[in-house]
């Protein structure tokens, strides 16, 4: 067999040797996100990111709840935490209390955050607690087989809709506003650079601020609806989000064939829940 | 890299040079770095990895300006490069060094 001779120019060379074998607990690799998935890139994102805001590692602690994006917590080379289904921000939240100097970030899917974990979101989000939530949002449940999820889009087939799902789903960045977090944007998995970068913004910030990244799931959700690859996904966001900094959240939900407005949606400063804690002591203990 | 004439600020802004790297055994064969390669250096070849996948070669890597997009999509930490060397703008056809010379004068 000959060897096509631009192979020989390609360097091979093995897992430990790449740049962000320090934050990947590398034993574990390859991941278990499917071909196509769009997960690992939203985790570089998020390592490049780290890297880029010089936040020493040990003052950084991910928790991630249960699903495919649960997984990030185990391959992340930081303090983290895999807690059981939807409850990544409650810890967090200890976490966050008791270690004020800690950047304490939530990596979860959109089933583990605003489903099972729902009641937890939005009023982590009305406390304004110091955590930063990565939503990644996959429109279905992934890992246990493609079940119609918070955010299956009306008309989308899944196994448990057979027939296409007709509840209307979370707009996440509406629901995030709504409940009161500080800082919202939605990216999908393509925009690399600018994901990168309002993870970069969003990570030394107070309050609560929530990141979505929409996410090509092949296995379960492009397979039900015949979307075809990941490639297929990415060139659909590609031709269909609309970048609008700013955008009325109203206006963002996601429909099967409609566009995804992408950008950062809210970035204010309201004071945080340990704000008020610590004026509220001190004005109880007598003003110290 | 080549140009079909000198750009005017080839003394200032220099286009650099980058190697690609590949972890071969955890290439998954998503061809997201092939699609979406800036340069189009890259194709999957024709071989498979432990895992039965086809993971990208380098077929144009003397193009390659080592943007590190292919590291940032890849979602498997399977690609990535470096940067070699800042790189020197040069002409296509280097016949032209009389009209250069002018133009330095």
């Amino acid at each position: 067999m000959t060897k096509p001779a631009a192979h020989l120019e390609t360097a091979i060379v093995e897992q430990d040797t790449h740049p962000m074998a320090d934050l990947l607990r590398m034993d574990r690799m390859p991941h278990i996100w499917c071909s196509g998935c769009g997960l690992g890139t939203g985790l570089t994102c998020f390592i490049m990111a780290l890297k880029e805001t010089g936040i020493p590692e040990d003052k950084v602690a991910v928790v991630s709840g249960i699903g495919c994006t649960g997984r990030v917590a185990g391959y992340l080379n930081l303090d983290s935490f895999h807690t059981t289904h939807g409850r990544g921000i409650p810890f967090a939240t200890g976490l966050a209390l008791a270690n004020p100097d800690l950047r304490v970030v939530v990596y979860s899917g959109d089933g583990d955050l605003v489903a099972i974990g729902g009641n937890h979101f939005i009023h982590s989000a009305r406390r304004n607690m110091d955590l930063l939530v990565i939503c990644v949002n996959n429109f279905t449940y992934g890992m246990t087989g493609g079940q119609a999820g918070p955010t299956t889009p009306i008309s989308a087939k899944a196994s448990t809709a057979p027939y296409g799902s007709y509840d209307y789903p979370f707009n996440i960045p509406y629901l995030a506003i709504a409940s009161g977090a500080t800082y919202v944007a939605r990216w999908t998995s393509l925009h690399m650079r600018r994901l990168k970068n309002s993870m970069r913004e969003a990570l030394p910030k107070k309050g609560f601020r929530v990141i979505e990244i929409i996410c090509p799931c092949p296995t379960a959700f492009a397979r039900k609806n015949r979307l075809g690859s990941g490639l297929d996904l990415m060139k659909h966001y590609h031709d269909n989000s609309i970048i609008k900094h700013g955008a009325d959240p109203r206006e963002a939900d996601i429909d099967m064939n409609g566009k995804v407005v992408c950008g950062t949606f809210l970035d204010i400063e309201r004071p945080t829940f340990r704000d008020f804690q610590t004026e509220n002591i001190a004005t109880q203990l007598g003003g110290e | 890299m080549k140009y079909w004439r000198k750009p005017l600020d080839a003394d200032t802004i220099k286009v650099p040079h980058g190697k690609i790297y590949v972890v071969r055994e955890q290439c998954k064969g998503c061809s997201f770095c092939v699609e979406y390669c800036p340069k189009d250096v890259l194709e999957l070849s024709q071989e498979f990895n432990k895992k039965g996948y086809h993971p990208p070669i380098a077929v144009r890597e003397e193009d390659c300006v080592s943007c590190g997009l292919c590291e940032l999509i890849c979602p498997d930490f399977a690609i990535y490069a470096e940067l070699i060397e800042e790189g020197e703008t040069t002409e296509e056809t280097p016949k032209k060094t009389d009209k250069t010379e002018k133009a330095e004068v």
